[in-house]
C-alpha cells in the first residue's frame, strides 16, 4: 500500500494556493470599462515594438474583410485581426462613422480581455481533464485487448483516472458558467446571433442552432460525463474486487465493460471535441477534429502514466515494473506523438491547399497572431519526441523519458491553448499570470487527487489473470 | 583441420531458450541456432551483438528525405514552376506543406528498401542461394542448436545437452575447412 507523503501533500497544496491566488488576481486585473482598455492599448502601442507593426501590416487586409460582414459582429477569424489597429491613423480621415466603429472595436477588445482569465481557466481545466480521460481510454484498451504487459501499471492508470470525477465537476462548472452567461467564451451562446430581428443575426450560427444550442449542449455534456465516470467507477470497483476474488469473473466483467465503453467513448469523445473546443470557432469545422483531440489526449495520458510510474519507482515502489514497461510506455509516447502530428498535418494541409476563406481563416489567425505558440508547439510535439525517443535504447533511460514527457506535456498544453485562445481573446493573448496560475492550480489538484487515489488500493493487482505475464514482461 | 559440431534438436522454443542459457553457462560455444520462426530474446540469450540496422535505417531515411526535397524542388519549382493550390509563390518553402507527403513517403521508401537490401547483403543471401540449413525439419517444427565441440569431452557434452531437453543429438565431423 502507498501512503501519501506529507511533502507531496504540501507540494500539491502550495501549487493549488498559489494558483488560486493567481486566478483571482487574473480576474481582478481585467479591464472593466472601455477607458481602461484604451489606457492599456495606448501603453502597449507606446512600447509594443514588433507586435504593433505586425498588426498594422495586417490592418488593411482586415478592413477589406470588415466590409463583408456588416454588423454581424464577430466572425472571430477576421475580426480579431482588426484588434491591432487602434483606430488612430486609419480611422482618422473617416467620418463620424469611424468614431462609432472605434467605440465598437474597443468594446470588442474589452470583451476579449475579459474572456482571458476564463479561457485560461478553461484551458487548464480541460487539459488536466483530458489527461484523466485519455488514461481511462488507455486503461480500457488494455482490458479489451487483454494486454499481458500492462497489468502491473493498472493501479497507476486507475490513479490517474481517479482525477476524472473531480475534473468532470470542474469542466461542468465552467461550461455552466458559459451557459448561464457569466462569461462569453462560447460566442455562439449569444442569443442575439440566432435572433433574425437582431442586427447581430448570424445566418450560419442560426443554421446550426438545432444542434448548437445551450440546453442540448449541456444535456450532451452531462450524458458524456456521466457515461465516462460510470465506467471509471464500475471498472475500478471490479478491479479492486478482483484482488479477493476466487475466479476471474470480475476480470471478465471488466473486459466486456471496457469493450462497450470504448465504443461509447470514441463517439462521445468526438462529439465532446466539437462541443467543447471546435464550437469556439462556430463558423469553422473540421471533420477529423475529434481524432486530432483524441491523439493529443492519448499522448498526454500515456506521458503522465509514464511520469507517475517513474516517480513511484524512484521512491522505491512498483518493484515489478522494469525497463521494458517504461520502454513500452515510451513507444506509445513516440507513436502517439507521430499520430498526433499526422492528424494535425492532415487537417492543416487540406485547409491550406484548398484555401477556402471560411476554412483557412482558422489557420490565418493562428499563424498571424499566434506564431510562436503555433510553430513552437509543432516543434515540441513532433520534432522533439521524434528525435529524442526514436532510439530504442533511449526509451529505457528514465531521465530521457521524463525530459521528453515534460516537453510533450507543455507542447500539448500549448496545443489546447491554440485551439481555444484565438477564438476567445484574439490577439490580446499572453501567457502570463492567469494562464500560469490556472495551470498551477489544476496541477496541484491533479497531483493531490492522483496520489491520494493511489493510497486507496494495493499498488499492483493480485489476481489479474495476466499479472504474472506482466511481472515477467521482458523485451 | 577437422572440426566437430554437435547438433542438438529441440521441439519447443521455451526449452530451447533454457538450453541456450545453460549451454552458455557451461562455457560451450554455440555456432548457430536454426529455428522455424524468430524466437523472441534468443539473440540476447545467445549473447549476440546488438544489430546496427536501426542506425543504417535512420541514415537511409535521411537520404530519402534529402532526395525528396531536391527532387520536388527541381520538378515543381525550378524545371517547370507550378502554381500550387492557387498560391503562385514559386518558392519551395512556401509550398512545403504540399511536398510533405512526398517527403514522408520517400523517407519510408528509402529506409525500407535499403534496409532490406542491407539485411540481405549482411546475411549473405541472394536469389537461388543454396540453403545452409543443416536439417530441413528446422523449417517446420524443430529447433536446432549447433554447438562447437572443439576440444571438449564429447560424451560429457552429450549428457549435458540431453539434460537440457534435447530430443535428438548427433555429432557431425566436418572435414577440411569449416
Amino acid at each position: 500500500m502507498y501512503t501519501l507523503p506529507n511533502k507531496l501533500k504540501v507540494f500539491a497544496l502550495v501549487f493549488m494556493v498559489v494558483g488560486a491566488i493567481g486566478i483571482v488576481a487574473g480576474f481582478l486585473s481585467t479591464p472593466k470599462t472601455v477607458e481602461e482598455v484604451e489606457a492599456i492599448m495606448a501603453e502597449a502601442h507606446h512600447d509594443g515594438g514588433h507586435a504593433t507593426s505586425e498588426h498594422d501590416a495586417a490592418a488593411p487586409e482586415a478592413h477589406q474583410s470588415m466590409g463583408h460582414h456588416n454588423g454581424q459582429e464577430m466572425d472571430h477569424g477576421s475580426h480579431d485581426m482588426t484588434a491591432g489597429d487602434h483606430g488612430s491613423e486609419e480611422h482618422g480621415s473617416g467620418a463620424h462613422g469611424a468614431q462609432d466603429a472605434h467605440q465598437e472595436h474597443m468594446e470588442h477588445v474589452m470583451h476579449q480581455m475579459q474572456n482571458r482569465p476564463w479561457s485560461a481557466l478553461y484551458i487548464a481545466s480541460f487539459f488536466f481533464f483530458m489527461i484523466a480521460l485519455g488514461a481511462l481510454a488507455f486503461y480500457a484498451i488494455q482490458y479489451a485487448a487483454q494486454a499481458g504487459w500492462s497489468p502491473v501499471l493498472f493501479r497507476v492508470m486507475e490513479a490517474v483516472t481517479g482525477y476524472l470525477p473531480v475534473a468532470s465537476i470542474g469542466v461542468l462548472i465552467l461550461l455552466l458558467c458559459s451557459a448561464l452567461g457569466i462569461n462569453h467564451i462560447f460566442h455562439w451562446m449569444d442569443a442575439d446571433l440566432v435572433n433574425p430581428d437582431s442586427p447581430h443575426f448570424d445566418k450560419i450560427i442560426a443554421g446550426k442552432s438545432g444542434y448548437l444550442n445551450v440546453p442540448f449542449f449541456m444535456i450532451r455534456a452531462v450524458i458524456f460525463l456521466l457515461g465516462w465516470n460510470l465506467y471509471r467507477w464500475v471498472s475500478r470497483k471490479n478491479s479492486i474486487a478482483d484482488d479477493h476474488a476466487e475466479d476471474h469473473s470480475f476480470f471478465k466483467k471488466n473486459f466486456k465493460l471496457s469493450a462497450g465503453f470504448l465504443v461509447f467513448f470514441i463517439v462521445t469523445e468526438s462529439i465532446m471535441s466539437w462541443d467543447w473546443i471546435m464550437s469556439f470557432d462556430p463558423h469553422w469545422f473540421s471533420t477529423l477534429f475529434g481524432w486530432y483531440v483524441f491523439a493529443g489526449m492519448m499522448v498526454c495520458a500515456i506521458t503522465v502514466i509514464a511520469l507517475v510510474t517513474i516517480f513511484l519507482k524512484s521512491q522505491g515502489y512498483l518493484e515489478e515494473v522494469n525497463d521494458s514497461h517504461i520502454h513500452d510506455l515510451a513507444k506509445f509516447m513516440f507513436g502517439f506523438s507521430i499520430f498526433w502530428t499526422y492528424l494535425w498535418f492532415s487537417q492543416f494541409m487540406l485547409i491550406w491547399y484548398a484555401n477556402i476563406p471560411e476554412e483557412v481563416t482558422y489557420f490565418i489567425t493562428r499563424i498571424e497572431d499566434y506564431k510562436l505558440p503555433f510553430f513552437g508547439m509543432i516543434a515540441m510535439n513532433f520534432l522533439f519526441p521524434l528525435l529524442l525517443l526514436m532510439n530504442s535504447d533511449y526509451k529505457r533511460v528514465n531521465w530521457f523519458v521524463v525530459m521528453a514527457g515534460v516537453v510533450i506535456l507543455a507542447g500539448h498544453y500549448l496545443d489546447v491553448f491554440n485551439m481555444v485562445m484565438p477564438a476567445t481573446v484574439g490577439d490580446t493573448w499572453m501567457i502570463g499570470v492567469p494562464e500560469l496560475s490556472s495551470v498551477c492550480f489544476f496541477f496541484g489538484l491533479f497531483v493531490y487527487v492522483v496520489f491520494n487515489t493511489l493510497t486507496k488500493a494495493p499498488m499492483v493487482p493480485k489476481k489479474n489473470p495476466f499479472i504474472n505475464e506482466s511481472k515477467h514482461f521482458h523485451y | 583441420m577437422a572440426s566437430k559440431v554437435i547438433h542438438a534438436i529441440y521441439n519447443d522454443d521455451d526449452i530451447l531458450m533454457n538450453a541456450v542459457k545453460s549451454v552458455r553457462q557451461a562455457h560451450y560455444h554455440i555456432d548457430e541456432v536454426y529455428t522455424p520462426f524468430p524466437v523472441h530474446g534468443l539473440d540476447k540469450a545467445m549473447g549476440l551483438e546488438g544489430t546496427r540496422i536501426a542506425i543504417a535505417s535512420f541514415m537511409y531515411g535521411v537520404v530519402g528525405l534529402t532526395v525528396a526535397i531536391l527532387m520536388m524542388n527541381f520538378i515543381m519549382i525550378e524545371d517547370w514552376p507550378q502554381d500550387i493550390g492557387g498560391k503562385p509563390s514559386f518558392s519551395y518553402l512556401e509550398n512545403m506543406p504540399a511536398f510533405v507527403p512526398i517527403m514522408f513517403e520517400m523517407t519510408v521508401f528509402f529506409a525500407a528498401h535499403l534496409m532490406v537490401i542491407t539485411f540481405y547483403l549482411r546475411s549473405k543471401l541472394w536469389p537461388f542461394k543454396k540453403a545452409e540449413n543443416p536439417d530441413p525439419r528446422t523449417t517446420d517444427d524443430h529447433f536446432l542448436m549447433a554447438i562447437d565441440a572443439g576440444h571438449h569431452n564429447v560424451d560429457e557434452m552429450m549428457s549435458m545437452l540431453k539434460e537440457t531437453g534435447a530430443v535428438e543429438l548427433s555429432l557431425i565431423e566436418n572435414e577440411g575447412d569449416h
